[in-house]
């Protein structure tokens, strides 16, 4: 059992936080977490608050699985992980309420939306179950990473062209572009318009990274 | 050991409920003080801002005591009835039938006007939605509007809390010329101009903006009997100032002659 000790931030470990951002990440490639992708993604507050939620509850719900996963029996498996899941989005929430009110009440919708966000249940599942807390915890962070800033990204081009602002601010009418006629697409904060971006957003990866693209 | 043998399933789930469920208890009875004491804080914001004096939370508390005058408890023929109005749950009252509900009301006195803030309480698109609506001493003009909810759809629905939203009810009448009860309505497509009656809605928050109207009518006309009586009282007491005012002219008239 001589195994040589593997350095924290190894080539591999950083692999892991490094490809959910683009070769694997969680909403363009493992096409998870669509659903809170459509529904939070109409002004950019939300959409941080919530990539800021994910990446507690991933990375700590992936080092507690990894942590279980030689005593978790595999014919329960997933309800385990819902368990683990559960009680952390609860945690959070609870004491959100107690000390950070505002932040709490920014959040409320969300917190149902973090526990049945795919993206979690299919870490623990697919990495979580398999490798070591350390490791485990990693895939958490850059998963997390991976689908913040898919999120980010949808969300801004949904509340500039949408409602004119960007985290609330209103940035087209400080810049005078209504002035010329301009008005706002009522569109882009219809959930359809979500899909329709990240959709772009799959189109524009897939031209530039070409490990993306299945052979004929 | 074999994982997957019945007796260990039962002792691993048995096991992991007890430590969630006792963690999770535990957690909540530890936070719950802190919670209760945010929202009744928010509360007080609430009710402060439906008369337009904005503070902060931590604030609140004193700001209620000064700005606050009296709060009461009405029965459905609006008359003052001795019950607490902490104990009174608006959720719980607005199921009830008519005739056995309760009407909590607040008034406030911004500078030496009498405002009467009336709680409001209804359903949005995913859950409950609540607020609280001033108006002034004519019982009819509203002098300002705050609105919550617990789960609406961020960026659509969840914008009534938001001033855009609130701000256009200032001014806004509850009685037409006539004196018949209308209510103010939401408006899918924006309010007509020198409509006393309507606000703008929310471009895909129709669902919620419908719920705001129903809660506005719903709870408002609750309190109908004692806006009359208000009404009344306030009439009775603009003749007897005209008629003081009449003696004084009077007695000014005869002193010249």
């Amino acid at each position: 059992m001589s195994q040589k000790k593997e350095a924290l931030f190894s080539k591999k470990n950083k692999k892991l936080i490094t490809d959910p951002l683009d070769d694997n990440n969680p909403i363009t490639v493992q096409v998870l977490g669509i659903c809170s992708a459509l529904a939070i993604t109409v002004q950019l507050k939300p959409a941080v608050v919530m990539s800021f939620s994910v990446l507690f509850v991933l990375s700590v719900a992936n080092v507690v699985v990894s942590l279980l996963r030689k005593f978790i029996p595999s014919r329960i498996r997933i309800i385990v992980f819902l368990v683990v899941i559960a009680t952390l989005v609860i945690l959070v929430d609870e004491v959100l309420k107690a000390y950070i009110f505002d932040v709490s009440k920014e959040l409320s919708v969300f917190v149902g939306l973090i526990i049945t966000n795919c993206i979690i249940m299919g870490r623990l599942e697919a990495f979580a179950l398999g490798n070591t807390p350390w490791k485990s915890f990693l895939d958490g962070i850059g998963n997390s990473f991976g689908y913040a800033w898919i999120l980010i990204a949808v969300a801004f081009f949904r509340e500039l062209l949408g409602s004119g602002t960007l985290y609330g601010y209103p940035v087209l009418e400080k810049l005078g572009i209504y002035n010329f006629g301009y008005e706002n697409n009522g569109m882009m904060i219809l959930p359809p318009m979500a899909l329709v971006t990240v959709g772009l957003i799959i189109w524009v990866q897939r031209i530039r990274n070409k490990k993306l693209i299945e052979p004929k | 050991m074999d994982l997957n043998k019945n007796t260990y399933v039962f002792f691993f789930s048995t096991a992991m409920v007890l430590v969630v469920a006792a963690l999770l208890s535990f957690t909540s009875i530890k936070l719950k003080p802190l919670q209760q004491k945010n929202i009744a804080l928010e509360n007080k914001q609430n009710i402060l801002s439906s008369v337009g004096i904005y503070v902060s939370r931590e604030e609140a508390d004193l700001n209620y005591d000064k700005y606050i005058t009296d709060s009461f408890v009405l029965d459905s023929d609006g008359q003052k009835t001795d019950i607490d109005i902490s104990s009174i749950q608006l959720n719980k009252e607005t199921k009830k039938p008519k005739k056995e509900q309760n009407m909590p009301l607040f008034i406030s006195n911004i500078n030496g006007s009498e405002k009467y803030i009336i709680p409001l309480r209804g359903t949005g698109l995913w859950g409950p939605i609540w607020g609280y609506i001033s108006l002034d001493n004519d019982m009819n003009t509203v002098y300002g509007a705050v609105f919550d909810h617990k789960a609406e759809t961020p960026g659509l629905g969840a914008e009534i809390n938001r001033d855009f939203f609130e701000k256009p009810f200032n001014g806004k009448r509850i009685f037409d010329i006539e004196g018949d009860f209308v209510s103010i309505a939401v408006v899918k497509g924006g309010a007509k101009e020198n409509d006393y009656h309507g606000v703008d809605g929310i471009s895909g928050g129709t669902i919620t903006s419908d719920g705001v109207t129903a809660m506005l009518k719903e709870r408002l006309d609750k309190y109908l009997p004692y806006f009359e009586n208000k009404m009344k009282e306030n009439e009775v007491n603009d003749i007897m100032n005209f008629i003081e005012e009449d003696i004084n002219l009077n007695d000014t008239i005869n002193k010249l002659n």
